[in-house]
């Protein structure tokens, strides 16, 4: 029962680093129409700059701070550089243009930070861990990250319902002619929004980056997650993305921890093992499919005005 | 008129509170070319997409050829023998003319799991094609790319394949829609040739065309039928001329 | 059609040419490197032309492609393992476990269109690859050594480096001429008709689900094929096989030959396999006067170069090699 109530929580952190990729990521598809897959060198980045920074000044806060400042400039300008002359072509476009990218990106990092990867440490008084509920110690940390993605989606929210960019937001997603009417600057609007979805990434990454080993490619596995998340939330909503993602951490993480137990108890102990990891993997497409089925549009369909 | 070739009767549809059909009753004879004329927003596109089976009704009964196609899917309707143009051009622009015309043809002959033979030789579905063309006034540019006709020539290529499929009706949305004069006139020809032969269901502004073309007209408005006639009789009725042409005669509207 | 001669004939005929003989170039210099990097090219370009089936002519952008190289490569490296050797087992397996889960994948993906069909083949994919992940006894992440080739009795000798060179480019030619055939028959129209406006293939009275769902299936199956030529071609499977960059670069194939083009796919592998042996050579060769000794090592960062060119094609070359060829007839 502990153990399952530390998975539990394992699975909401894991579910809050999915909402913040997604929900960059589904910003940028709901506002600009573009298919980002390098969003996951976002959050790469966000780890590397992470690590670099906290080591330069001998202060993970500061770290951070200065990793998400660094994510966001590079984000702008890969906006500025490359992104903008994608808007309004086909998706396939966004995918080969975005995939050359990729591949761009993990090369400079090669190039900058070497093949090995680098690991970040914390201060002293993030590593202990604190009695959540009587008899269950959870490391504080990851409460930490819980409670940041939990203060940052709040801040989305009342960006994109109650604050007059987030006006911006929602209008240059359902009309962007109209938006250009009104004298707005909507190349700088577009910068920007590409800009918090690629700080957004960042910020996943840099809160990862003392609990993962920080390397080549960590963005890219978790950035198909964040793809079911958002087929399994619906594209353009901020909303579905949040419940889907921790809905997704959730299985993902008791199902990896508990399925091959469960099989065991109906299959021989050699057979659950064989097959326990590869079906607990399938979870969370299974889940994906059978959103599929019936409900095409996700669970929470962004309203199209 | 018992044996109408479509019957519609009753027909309900509310998007919210908005009522954009209401109860419509519309008969349409066959042989006959039936318009169906009223302001923006009478529910003309609403009374269309129902028709073809894009939009489901609230309530009401669609009649094709004395089977009830109320809930049948678009491609079955089509499949029946019910053709229509779109008011928005909607064709395959990076295929040519003649390909267009040809899959139209192909639509009605039988399933396409035939991955074999050239399906641009089989003469079949090429000759039809071409006939199709022909009527449409587009023989000359069987060849051409979609994209590269204009838009007179685009609104030619509707009418054309919509009669590929030898329809038993043609329901027309709004073929005049953004015409020149000229290409107007060349539009009313060709639809006056193709009403000899085809029963057309015409939803059209262009009040000229309609009491040039027409054998019937029905009037829309707020959803509702408010009168269904003789041109002759539309032209007279005074609740038309109140609630749809006002102080103006009918002859000088151009909506 | 006439016989016209221009550059894109003349120059799919030379490439033709040089691929048949190849293996002769190989007996006569004995060096073997490069007709076993031209048969893994070959494999790559049956891949492609399949992909092509689908991206090019219906539309459809699957980022998963990649998955039917996995489950062919998969089927024979499984059967391979528990004894059973023989390609005439095999390989049917093979195609036949590629078109079933083809058609499941399809049968879901297809319910949806634009983006969502781009993120959902991608995670499908993504799936299998953790589950070749998960099978421990089939290598794990390691993969799994083939030990011996697929049999095919006094037929064929594929561990026979020319012959299987040689069915190779039979298959993939092959492939090109049962792609032809299709994507001009009745169903090919079908499929290019629903690429172009499926809103109006079902108002003239095509269901055009189903349409799809076949042509993927047609090239899952083909796909499948590759992947039992790779495993036998490496003597060895694993997951990354079906990596979602092995998709990726599937893509990147068909863009780069031209889509919806007969022999762009051929091109665009041979030109991205190809660069990617040459670009490091080439920028070591570059670098080597300003950097010297340290040129090798800037060699190792070829993809610095190579992600970018995929943009420029993106922005500047939408009609692939092919397009290019196609319009150097005019210039």
């Amino acid at each position: 029962m502990l153990y399952f109530i530390e998975q539990c929580l394992n699975g909401v952190q894991l579910g809050m680093l999915l909402f913040l990729l997604a929900a960059g990521l589904t910003l940028i598809f709901g506002i600009m129409d573009l298919v980002n897959l390098a969003h996951g060198s976002l959050y790469m980045l966000g780890a590397y700059f992470a690590a670099t920074f906290a080591g330069l000044t001998d202060s993970f806060v500061l770290g951070a701070i200065l990793a998400l400042i660094a994510t966001l400039v590079v984000g702008m300008a890969v906006e500025v550089i490359a992104m903008r002359r994608l808007y309004g072509r086909d998706h396939l476009d966004h995918v080969l243009g975005t995939f050359g990218l990729i591949l761009f990106f993990n090369e400079m990092v090669r190039l900058i930070w070497g093949p090995a990867g680098m690991t970040l440490s914390l201060p002293m008084e993030m590593l202990q861990a604190v009695e959540v509920i009587p008899g269950v110690f959870y490391p504080l940390y990851r409460l930490v990250i819980i409670g940041a993605t939990l203060l940052v989606a709040l801040f989305l929210y009342i960006l994109v319902m109650r604050t007059r960019i987030g006006m911006l937001i929602r209008a240059g997603a359902s009309n962007r002619e109209m938006v250009g009417a009104l004298g707005i600057n909507i190349k700088l609007l577009y910068t920007l929004v590409f800009g918090l979805g690629a700080a957004l990434a960042g910020f996943a990454g840099l809160m990862q980056a003392p609990i993962l080993t920080v390397q080549i490619g960590m963005g890219e596995n978790i950035l198909i997650l964040a793809f079911v998340v958002i087929i399994i939330g619906g594209i353009g909503s901020i909303r579905g993305a949040f419940v889907a993602a921790v809905l997704v951490g959730l299985i993902d993480t008791i199902g990896r921890a508990f399925l091959p137990d469960l099989l065991r108890l109906f299959f021989s102990t050699n057979a659950a093992s064989n097959a326990g990891p590869a079906i607990s993997s399938m979870l969370i497409y299974l889940l994906m499919a059978l959103v599929l089925v019936f409900r095409p549009e996700g669970l929470f369909p962004a309203a199209r005005k | 008129m018992a044996d109408a070739l479509l019957r519609i009767e009753g027909l309900t549809k509310r998007f919210g509170g908005v009522v954009a059909s209401d109860g419509i009753m519309l008969d349409v004879a066959p042989g006959e070319l039936h318009a169906v004329i009223g302001p923006n927003g009478a529910g003309k596109t609403t009374l269309i997409s129902q028709l073809t089976g894009q939009l489901p009704p609230d309530a009401g009964k669609i009649q094709f050829a004395g089977l009830d196609i109320t809930t049948l899917p678009t491609h079955r309707r089509s499949a029946l023998g019910l053709a229509r143009s779109f008011q928005i051009t909607s064709l395959f622009l990076d295929l040519s003319v003649l390909d267009n015309v040809a899959l139209a043809v192909q639509a009605h002959a039988g399933h396409s799991f035939r991955f074999w033979r050239d399906a641009r030789s089989e003469t079949q579905l090429r000759e039809p094609a071409r006939a199709a063309l022909k009527r449409a006034g587009l023989e000359m540019r069987a060849d051409l790319a979609a994209a590269s006709l204009s838009h007179g020539e685009h609104r030619q290529l509707e009418i054309a394949m919509a009669l590929a499929g030898k329809p038993r009706m043609l329901l027309l949305d709004e073929p005049m829609a953004g015409l020149g004069p000229e290409e107007s006139a060349r539009m009313v020809e060709l639809l006056r040739a193709l009403k000899r032969e085809h029963t057309i269901l015409l939803v059209e502004h262009d009040m000229e065309a309609v009491f040039a073309l027409a054998d019937r007209i029905t009037v829309l408005v707020y959803g509702r039928v408010i009168a269904s006639g003789a041109p002759e009789t539309i032209r007279k009725d005074a609740e038309v001329r109140r609630a749809y042409l006002g102080e103006q005669d009918a002859e000088a509207v151009h909506v | 059609m006439t016989a016209q001669i221009n550059v894109r004939s003349v120059f799919i005929a030379a490439l033709l040419t040089v691929l048949a003989l190849l293996p002769v170039y190989a007996a006569l210099t004995g060096n073997y490197f490069l007709m076993t990097l031209f048969t893994r090219i070959l494999i790559l370009a049956i891949a492609a032309t399949s992909l092509n089936l689908i991206l090019g002519y219906g539309g459809m952008v699957s980022f998963g492609h990649a998955v039917y190289l996995g489950i062919g490569g998969y089927a024979v490296g499984i059967l391979a393992k528990e004894g059973i050797t023989s390609g005439f087992v095999q390989w049917p397996v093979a195609l036949v476990v590629s078109a079933l889960a083809a058609l499941v994948l399809g049968a879901l993906s297809l319910r949806t269109r634009g983006v969502y069909f781009i993120m959902i083949t991608l995670a499908f994919a993504q799936m299998f690859y953790y589950i070749a992940i998960g099978l421990d006894r089939y290598g794990g992440d390691d993969g799994l050594t083939i030990y011996k080739r697929s049999q095919f009795g006094d037929l064929i000798n594929i561990s026979n480096k020319t012959q299987f060179y040689y069915l190779c480019f039979a298959l993939l030619l092959g492939t090109i001429y049962l792609v032809w055939r299709i994507v001009n028959s009745r169903f090919g129209m079908v499929i290019q008709g629903a690429r172009s406006n499926d809103r109006r293939m079902h108002a003239i009275g095509f269901p055009t689900f189903r349409y799809k769902l076949i042509c993927f299936v047609i090239a899952g199956t083909l796909c499948g094929l590759a992947g039992a030529l790779l495993a036998n071609h490496t003597d060895f499977i694993s997951p990354a096989l079906m990596h979602w960059t092995r998709s990726g670069d599937l893509i990147v194939m068909v863009v780069l030959g031209g889509m919806a083009s007969l022999f762009g796919p051929m091109i665009g592998a041979v030109a991205l396999l190809v660069l990617e042996e040459t670009l490091p050579i080439l920028i070591g060769a570059v670098a080597a006067p300003f950097v010297g000794e340290n040129a090798t090592q800037a060699a190792e960062y070829w993809q610095i170069v190579l992600g970018p060119l995929f943009l420029m094609v993106v922005l500047f070359a939408r009609g692939g090699i092919n397009g290019l060829l196609a319009g150097a007839r005019r210039g």
